[in-house]
């Protein structure tokens, strides 16, 4: 369970106040509002990406508003899905496991194991410029479950794809909502991904956010 | 018309080349390199270089990191600092270096190891220019590599040192070798601040453009010429490998 009390967040002439919700484990939340309202700014607070000026982060009865993001276990998905470019796909998903020392043999079958659920087996060998959108999205997802963490982050992951590899990851994130007891935030403009997949919208609106159902929208 | 004006340019660079290449002949560059004095020259040019090199990709690397990924106060100022050695008349730094260490935290070092003169010195003023080059190859080279792969290491459970080693480093593979062709090829050239600040002497500080220097003001302008042929082949060497490499860098 994530719960973000009073956060207020300044940055140049942007600012964020009392911003308070609470996600439940494994939940589906997505975090919905204008370019430039603040959404993806939350969402790196809570991977530890950006300080806050005030307020409070807690995950799973714990306070983690100053912990370091390495300690916090949320997988991150950026944008652009941001895979290491000095590393071959299997390199990029094992990275996390290699950290945590685990032995060779336990990082080639966990990356085994991802890529076959995510369809990726075809890309392992692979380095990590010339993918497609879609393949992009799909390693860095894998990258950011391999170490089982409790919250999945992905910020825009299906603005920068083509409709029919869009709804083969909508497709994807359902199974993933569904097979992995994981709580998960999204951030999207998009109304249509929110309605598909949320338990929960935050709305983002001139500096607030409210909490609303999909059906709400 | 704009053909002519930009071609002229180009040709007075090649015949500048030509000419070095017909004025002398094999048999003047055999008895350059045979003199004691340029072997001592072109040793210690190599040398020194060589140093100024490792010092100031060691330096780069950090400066340009912190420069290219924190904000902090004054950084437009230190930004602006990092150019002064740029800008700077190189008889002028190589005057204030003879200045810096005649005050006292000078002399005391000055006391313990004698640098004014010696081949130290050559290896400071070198590296006072040299380094700023290399400085800001490292800065643009880290501003270009998108820092969100740092962030998604950090999240994946690296600290700031592990992201760096692992994520940022190895792609700035071709920055840091542009940065170091670029360190020492300055450094090579480097004749002002050395003259001031390390003096003319034979088999002491001459390194390879104190030798054209000194073989000009004799008359031995034969001697002058195949020693700057040796100096332009290495610089073509070293331009060869930035290109090489750097367009590369640049095109990820």
């Amino acid at each position: 369970m994530i719960t973000c009390v009073d956060i207020n967040i300044k940055q140049g002439e942007f600012t964020l106040t009392d911003v308070n919700f609470k996600v439940n484990k494994g939940s589906y939340m997505v975090l919905m509002g204008k370019t430039g309202c603040g959404k993806t700014t939350i969402m790196e607070s809570i991977c530890g990406l950006r300080k806050i000026k005030s307020g409070a982060i807690w995950l799973n009865g714990k306070e983690i508003t100053t912990l370091m993001p390495a300690k916090r276990e949320i997988g991150y998905v950026p944008q652009d899905g941001a895979l290491f470019k000095n590393m071959t796909i299997a390199e990029n998903i094992g990275f996390a496991l290699r950290l945590r020392k685990w032995s060779k043999q336990d990082i080639k079958e966990r990356v085994a194991q991802l890529a076959s659920d995510l369809g990726i087996t075809y890309l392992l060998k692979r380095e990590a410029h010339d993918l497609s959108g879609g393949e992009r999205q799909r390693v860095a997802l894998a990258r950011a479950l391999s170490f089982y963490p409790d919250v999945l982050c992905l910020d825009e992951p299906l603005s920068a794809l083509d409709e029919h590899t869009k709804d083969d990851m909508l497709d994807l994130l359902k199974t993933l909502k569904k097979n992995l007891n994981i709580t998960i935030l999204h951030v999207t403009h998009s109304k249509d991904e929110a309605i598909k997949l949320a338990d929960h919208v935050l709305k983002f609106e001139d500096g607030h956010v409210k909490e609303l159902m999909p059906t709400e929208l | 018309m704009m053909g002519v004006v930009a071609s002229t340019y180009i040709i007075l660079i090649l015949a500048m080349m030509l000419a070095d290449l017909s004025y002398t002949t094999t048999g003047h560059i055999l008895e350059a390199l045979q003199s004691k004095e340029i072997q001592y020259a072109i040793k210690l040019s190599l040398i020194t270089c060589t140093i100024t090199m490792v010092l100031s990709v060691l330096v780069a690397i950090p400066l340009g990191y912190f420069m290219a990924r924190f904000e902090f106060r004054f950084k437009k100022v230190i930004d602006a600092v990092l150019d002064i050695p740029i800008v700077l008349p190189p008889l002028v730094i190589g005057l204030s270096l003879l200045i810096l260490f005649q005050t006292a935290p000078g002399q005391f070092i000055e006391s313990h190891v004698r640098i004014t003169y010696t081949v130290y010195s050559v290896i400071i003023a070198q590296f006072m220019v040299a380094c700023a080059f290399a400085v800001r190859t490292m800065y643009v080279t880290f501003i270009q590599i998108n820092n969100r792969q740092e962030q998604v290491a950090l999240t994946l459970g690296c600290n700031q040192r592990q992201s760096f080693f692992y994520i940022l480093l190895p792609q700035a593979k071709n920055g840091i070798l542009t940065a170091a062709s670029l360190a020492w090829a300055r450094a090579l050239g480097e004749f002002g601040p050395i003259l001031i600040f390390s003096g003319a002497t034979r088999m002491r500080t001459e390194v390879l453009p104190t030798t054209v220097f000194l073989e000009m003001s004799v008359g031995n302008i034969e001697a002058a010429v195949a020693v700057s042929l040796i100096m332009i082949l290495s610089g073509f060497a070293v331009l060869l490998i930035v290109r090489l490499f750097g367009d590369k860098n640049t095109a990820l």
